[in-house]
């Protein structure tokens, strides 16, 4: 367990380093992900430059939601992103490299890559997010505090698992690596918006099945006191972490089936 | 010119027949663009809604219907990570291409017309039905709107591909260029009006987004064949397209024979 633990360490390690090795290109990826952010951002200012309310939220609490939605996938997208490259690895053959390691195959593909350029992305949410709480007047109770940390850390974590989950079906789909993008990035984006937008059958499906909505707009509510709607109850954000164990454990379900189910690429 | 132009459309056909093959991948783009789609529309709708009337004249119906032909056409206008061109500088196989008796700018453009007519026909058609059955879609009335309409379709494929190409170019000169066209992607599909119409941007940022070719990727070609602009304003539209088609493939050119010195200078 420790030599894996530094196995793993020196991995990272290296990665890290590997990107600090090319200046300009570290530079341009970073400048390229903060931009990412900030056309986000005036994506939802567009938005409320026409209406005054998206969804039953003003424009400050919408603010919250893309901060939050934000800064949790773009800090799962660093930490596991790379996931969604696995079908290169498996049509290439050099998945079964990790096959042959003493190490976990789950471990290895998340520790292959670690990329820092979307560090530029979370920095804008993290802006984003400062400039939500002040205008959103959030006094610093045990309710949002708690509330707040809770979204940031689950949030993560299950942003992270819906990459994990996806990249399990990935085995079996190869060519079909866009279904992934459907979970992983249109949860994302769904995760941006309030919850009151969508038509009852896509709420509780972002809601109970692609649990999107409990990453940022369920804690907006209980941060901000907003009513939110039907089933959009602003008691469910705090079953955050049940949200977030059912991602990992559909995640870790697929994961196994399909590093069982690969049969190797003949090398 | 006959055997030239030969050439060309067999090159387009192989690129249709390329992504005709993954079958999969096809099955999974539909997928992935309607749950995109379902996502747009509601935003889109929502804004409707809660503004209380139309916006720059898009009731809920318009409006979910621009998010639903936006769907349509993105598998065929690409925004997104092209960098085939920049590898082959990379890996140094640009060397071939420019050995072969065609020149490789008009292959890449002819194999990219290609591939968005087989994703037009395989991955756009889809959207519309969908977008159809699920908050309706509307159309362009007259015959000649869309001729206009499927022009400017046209049209727009060939704005996107020169613009990628473009950045593509500056491979020659930078070599890793990953930032550099993502923030390109960030930039076209904003002012493109993918996610929000350009008529809903605020007066400054209508005139930025107006200075690039980026409307006519998008934002044009759902005018026309929404039958949100018709008659004039689709001709003036489309003329602009026409511009951009022209000196986007001047700077191409342009870009191509620098690049190509540039290239022996580095003894590839």
């Amino acid at each position: 367990m420790a030599s894996g633990f530094t196995a793993y360490r020196a991995v990272l390690r290296s990665r890290v380093r590997a990107q600090q090795g090319y200046r300009v290109s570290f530079a341009t990826d970073l400048f390229a992900t903060v931009l990412t952010g900030l056309a986000e951002l005036l994506e939802v200012y567009v938005i409320f430059h026409n209406t005054p309310r998206l969804g039953g939220l003003d424009f400050d609490a919408a603010l919250l939601v893309f901060a939050l939605a934000n800064l949790t996938f773009a800090a799962a997208d660093l930490l596991v992103g790379h996931c969604d490259r696995l079908p290169t690895y498996v049509r290439e053959g050099r998945i079964d490299v990790f096959y042959l390691r003493p190490l976990s195959i789950l471990g290895q593909l998340m520790t292959s890559e670690v990329s820092l350029r979307r560090l530029g992305r979370i920095s804008v949410a993290v802006v984003v997010l400062g400039i939500a709480l002040v205008r959103g007047e959030v006094a610093p109770t045990p309710t949002t505090v708690g509330m707040l940390a809770l979204s940031i850390v689950c949030g993560t974590a299950l942003m992270a698992g819906l990459f994990v989950a996806v990249a399990g079906l990935q085995f079996w789909l190869v060519d079909g690596r866009e279904f992934a993008n459907a979970f992983t990035y249109g949860g994302a984006y769904a995760a941006q918006q309030s919850s009151l937008v969508f038509p009852d059958p896509v709420r509780i499906f972002f809601t109970f099945v692609v649990p999107a909505a409990f990453t940022a707009y369920l804690p907006t509510l209980v941060i901000l006191g907003e009513p939110g709607g039907d089933f959009a109850d602003p008691a469910l954000a705090w079953w955050l972490p049940a949200a977030t164990a059912w991602v990992w454990g559909v995640a870790l379900l697929t994961w196994r089936h399909g590093v069982r189910h690969y049969q190797g690429a003949g090398g | 010119m006959r055997a030239y132009l030969r050439t060309y459309w067999l090159l387009a056909r192989a690129g249709f027949r390329r992504q005709a093959t993954y079958r999969m991948a096809l099955a999974a783009g539909i997928f992935t663009n309607s749950v995109f789609g379902v996502v747009r529309a509601s935003i889109l709708v929502g804004a409707v809604t809660g503004a209380g009337a139309a916006v720059a004249g898009y009731d809920a119906l318009a409006v979910s219907s621009y998010a639903w032909w936006g769907q349509v056409l993105l598998g065929s206008v690409s925004m997104w990570g092209w960098s085939e061109v920049a590898d082959r500088v990379r890996t140094g196989d640009i060397a071939a291409d420019f050995l072969r008796p065609v020149p490789p700018y008009l292959t890449y453009l002819a194999v990219d017309l290609g591939r968005a007519a087989l994703a037009l026909l395989a991955r756009g058609a889809p959207m519309l039905l969908i977008g159809a059955l699920y908050s309706g879609i509307t159309f362009a009335t007259g015959a000649v709107e869309w001729v206009l309409g499927l022009t400017a379709v046209a049209l727009a494929v060939a704005v996107g591909f020169l613009g990628n190409y473009l950045v593509n170019c500056a491979a020659f000169w930078l070599v890793e260029i990953r930032g550099l066209l993502m923030a390109y992607s960030v930039v076209a599909t904003l002012l493109a009006g993918l996610y929000v119409p350009v008529h809903w941007f605020p007066e400054w940022l209508r005139i930025v987004a107006a200075a690039t070719p980026f409307p006519s990727l998008i934002q044009t070609p759902i005018d026309i064949l929404s039958g949100y602009a018709a008659g004039p304003a689709a001709v003036r539209a489309v003329a602009v397209q026409v511009g951009w088609v022209l000196a986007l493939g001047v700077a191409g050119a342009l870009a191509t024979a620098a690049g190509r010195r540039r290239l022996e200078v580095q003894g590839g």
